[in-house]
């Protein structure tokens, strides 16, 4: 599974972009969170506040509650502020 | 068309591009965002020195062609272009062009400021602001999502 972070997020997990194997019991975005929260460090710190993560799931804005598959491409990031 | 691109734009060409030979159009609407030279947040010093804007590859053109897509559902509109500058930008740089034709000023009017509202609210773009006191990521407006909210109330 392919996941990218972006402005902040990337800044604090300090990758921009990394390929991981999905863990058996992570089904949703929301498991995948509490996995990478799990690595501790700047990960930990990303994922402390989540009602300030957007997420996307195959370059669509999903919920944290979106069933994820191992083919799937992921990207972690703050709300938006183009324009 | 829809363009991500680091170059600053010229609303004359675009202008061009899209009516010379397309006597069908009836008018032409565009809105261009600026780089202010203030920030909008607490702190001693808000004036911008420079902003630089980060986007997520793929999923931006994605995003903006849905816009579009929504917008021409709701609008007959005759061309729509789409314009968006990333990397380092400074004050009074342009930073976005919505240009949109149609047969009927309305359209077009309506149709730019649509296209304008979900951008702000759905393209994977982030603004990074220079200021004295420091480097900030700028932080989502509650107007912004307002702004696109009401759309839906129509």
């Amino acid at each position: 599974m392919k996941v990218l972070y972006f402005a902040w997020l990337k800044e604090k997990t300090g990758i921009g972009e990394e390929d991981i194997s999905l863990p058996e019991n992570v089904t949703d975005i929301e498991g995948l969170i509490g996995f990478l929260k799990n690595r501790g460090g700047g990960f930990e710190k990303a994922f402390s506040d989540t009602s300030l993560v957007r997420v996307a799931l195959n370059m669509e804005h999903v919920q944290v509650s979106a069933a994820i598959k191992d083919s799937d491409e992921i990207a972690f990031f703050p709300p938006v502020t183009g324009g | 068309m829809i363009q991500v691109q680091a170059e600053d734009f010229d609303i004359g060409q675009e202008l061009k591009k899209i009516s010379s030979g397309n006597d069908g159009i009836g008018g032409v609407c565009s809105f261009i965002g600026l780089v202010r030279d203030f920030s909008g947040q607490q702190g001693e010093d808000k004036k911008i020195s420079s902003m630089t804007l980060e986007h997520y590859p793929g999923m931006t053109e994605k995003q903006l062609a849905k816009i579009e897509d929504a917008a021409r559902q709701r609008w007959e509109l005759s061309e729509v272009t789409i314009i968006h500058r990333i990397g380092r930008l400074a004050p009074g740089d342009q930073i976005v062009l919505v240009m949109v034709a149609a047969v009927h000023r309305n359209a077009a009017f309506d149709g730019a400021s649509f296209i304008m509202d979900f951008l702000k609210t759905q393209a994977p773009f982030w603004k990074k602001e220079e200021t004295g006191s420091g480097v900030k990521w700028v932080e989502e407006k509650s107007s912004d999502v307002g702004s696109a909210q009401r759309w839906e109330k129509k």
